[in-house]
């Protein structure tokens, strides 16, 4: 039998908490970086750490098929893309002014009184958690459910990823002489 | 999964949610801002997986919304930064305060 | 290798019990790969070197040693005590992180490679997914290496080659949907279990032409060398590493094409199987050892053929290149997906990887059917496909394509 992660039991290993810990560190880590560094490329190699933290996490919480599709996806696609789009778009190593705008020191506390709010949320609510594990093969699962009842999400993606494909070609394309 | 409770994950996605915002509301260059935005879809997307694990493990609904959302922050990763390179050919800048044609 | 576990935890050594055991199993196999990996790179330097001399009819490195064996360590040596230059306004924790990075993503990805019946890292349901996750942080470590030298030819040499490796991952990532299509499972031990009736190079020879051709371009081997093109580009955006930074990019090309030739051997090749003989059914140390003989066997036979292609054809330029991944693979190993899908749907037996599936109509040929279909459906296209290109080409506009086409030269020289 291969290994699912979804059957891998990780409440017999005392590590899941120094895991989490970690993974923790790496996101957090990663997006204060990202919202604080004055060089736009460290921003992106902050936000590829973010994302490796999110991997983590998924892989704790059982969901190995995302897992690797988040790296895939993200680090892979996402990040690539992002690494370019600052190349194009800024001399070489031109750093050095602050990357915050005005309304920063608005902005700061309105965002702590939102996380403040959502952390009276989740507290407030006793969430009905089960104890049950995940069952079976999830990428067997995802596989009939992407094309059994959830088809029509399914499709509606391809084509809005078809659509983002040629807008983003068209965008970005390099104005020939007649245009 | 006895030993994190759920409200760690939630907490954990509330924080990721919050620095996003923050980044998507103060930083000056457009590709900082969509930087941010891709934080907030991730926090979104860690909430929806830890729901799916916690309440739901049987059903795959969470994954699938998850996976959906994963596609639709490509799309738009693809699409906003085609934008700000063709923005940055005619102006270019890549700092929002100077891309103020249609003000006033 | 539960077994081996089972004889640890038989000795009953103190603190020592299942739990324990597996992991130094695990650690002592990840220890393995990780030293012999990287020293696989003086064997394949000196297999280049002297493979490359004999098709060009000289003899190669015959100085350092017995034929040469000891010019590995040469190389390595002037390598690690090249003076390490760090220019001045490069980006300092970058600059150093790129090489690293390169040779972990070439490392990590054997610890889903079976390589004898039992004996695997990680049998994980996803392998195939991780192995081209984990491939695209070779992509990213480019593009720190020539963004962090702050130098312009590092950029552009930068920017070309991940422009090519965002296109070939595309065919190879398809290639790889389609042997998990005919597989039913994205484990390679699955894969390895479903070619037992025939391995798929039998029965997708132009899948593993695509899968081969992308895997070259994505570990930027001849023809695909841009990366080295000297005359070009100084040596693109490895241009201002030097000494032992410059040692780990290589490293990490060769680690590279190390783990090609075992997803081509694994994947395509049978793995660890020898036809006619169940390898898994021998007992004791003899059938993990014969099983990694011959995936030994088929591994240097992958490799030995790379670097032919290495030693007879020459470099393609870069529009030649994004025009034959976009244009012609891209399409091709659609087209081969949906008619790989269509033809294991027909032949569908009652369950696949567990999960009952209503059979085919075609179901009743079984497994050579299914081979014989698979290969007659392959040989068709790739006909068509190539028929349609040579037709394009025909009625293209450019006499150098036309002479491709057709049979006549370009121009009666004298002859």
């Amino acid at each position: 039998m291969p290994f699912d992660p979804a059957m891998f039991d990780p409440s017999q290993i005392p590590l899941v908490e120094i895991v989490f810990w970690a993974m923790t560190v790496c996101t957090i880590g990663g997006a204060l970086g990202v919202v604080t560094s004055r060089n736009l490329f460290h921003s992106a190699l902050y936000l590829i750490l973010s994302f490796f933290g999110v991997s983590g996490y998924y892989v704790l919480l059982n969901a190995g098929f995302l897992a690797v599709v988040q790296l895939f996806v993200y680090v892979g696609a996402i990040a690539v893309l992002v690494l370019f789009a600052i190349m194009f778009s800024r001399r070489m190593m031109a750093a050095g002014q602050s990357q915050a705008n005005q309304q920063w020191w608005v902005a700061g506390p309105v965002v702590i009184v939102l996380f403040v709010m959502l952390l009276a949320v989740v507290g407030s609510i006793s969430w009905p958690v089960t104890e049950a594990e995940p069952s079976g093969d999830v990428v067997n699962q995802l596989g009939l459910a992407f094309l059994g009842s959830y088809l029509i999400p399914f499709e509606v993606v391809g084509v809005l990823l078809s659509v983002a494909l040629i807008g983003a070609i068209i965008l970005a394309r390099e104005k020939t002489a007649e245009e | 999964m006895t030993t994190i409770p759920l409200s760690w994950w939630l907490t954990v996605s509330a924080a990721l949610f919050s620095i996003g915002m923050y980044g998507a509301l103060t930083r000056r260059n457009a590709i900082g801002i969509l930087m941010g935005v891709e934080l907030i879809l991730n926090a979104v997307n860690i909430n929806l997986v830890a729901f799916w694990r916690y309440i739901a493990p049987n059903d795959v609904a969470g994954q699938i919304f998850a996976i959906i959302v994963i596609s639709v922050a490509a799309a738009e990763a693809a699409v906003g930064l085609a934008i700000v390179i063709a923005v940055y050919r005619r102006r270019h800048s890549a700092v929002v305060e100077e891309l103020d044609i249609l003000k006033n | 290798m539960q077994e081996i576990i089972d004889y640890i935890v038989s000795l009953n050594i103190p603190l020592i019990d299942e739990g324990v055991a597996r992991f130094i199993m695990h650690l002592v196999l990840a220890s393995i790969i990780a030293v012999v990996a990287p020293a696989m790179l003086i064997i394949l330097t000196w297999l280049e070197r002297k493979i490359i001399a004999r098709i060009q009819d000289r003899i190669g490195p015959n100085r350092a040693g017995p034929f040469g064996l000891l010019q590995g360590f040469a190389d390595m040596i002037k390598m690690f005590t090249k003076e390490d230059i760090t220019p001045a306004t490069a980006d300092r924790i970058v600059y150093n992180i790129a090489p690293g990075l390169s040779v972990i993503s070439a490392i990590m990805v054997f610890a889903v490679i079976p390589f004898a019946p039992g004996f695997v890292g990680a049998d994980l349901n996803v392998a195939l997914i991780y192995i081209v996750a984990i491939g695209g942080f070779g992509t990213l470590s480019i593009l720190m290496g020539g963004w962090a030298s702050n130098n312009k030819y590092a950029l552009l040499g930068a920017f070309r080659v991940v422009a090519m490796l965002l296109t070939y991952e595309i065919p190879m990532v398809v290639a790889l949907i389609i042997v998990t299509l005919a597989a039913g499972s994205m484990s390679m031990v699955d894969i390895i279990e479903a070619q037992s009736g025939m391995w798929y190079i039998v029965s997708l020879p132009v899948v593993f032409l695509i899968f081969f051709l992308s895997g070259i371009a994505e570990t930027g081997r001849s023809p695909f060398d841009l990366i080295e093109a000297e005359s070009e580009l100084i040596a693109g955006f490895h241009t201002e590493y030097s000494g032992i930074k410059f040692g780990m990019f290589m490293i990490g090309e060769y680690v590279h094409m190390f783990a090609l030739s075992f997803f081509c051997a694994v994947l395509f090749l049978g793995g660890w199987q020898i036809p006619f003989i169940d390898v898994a059914a021998i007992p004791g140390p003899f059938g993990p050892i014969l099983g990694l003989i011959s995936l030994i066997i088929k591994v240097f036979l992958v490799v030995f053929v790379l670097m032919w292609f290495r030693g007879t054809l020459p470099r393609f330029r870069i529009d030649h290149l994004l025009d034959f991944g976009w244009k012609f693979l891209v399409p091709l190993s659609l087209v081969l997906l949906i008619g790989v899908a269509v033809v294991v749907r027909l032949f569908a037996p009652g369950s696949s990887a567990g999960v009952p599936v209503e059979p085919g109509p075609l179901s009743a040929l079984g497994t050579p059917g299914e081979v014989v279909a698979l290969l007659v459906m392959n040989i068709l296209v790739a006909a068509a496909a190539v028929a349609l290109v040579s037709t394009a080409a025909r009625r293209s506009r450019s006499k150098g394509l036309r002479a491709v086409a057709s049979v006549e030269p370009v121009a009666a020289s004298g002859k």
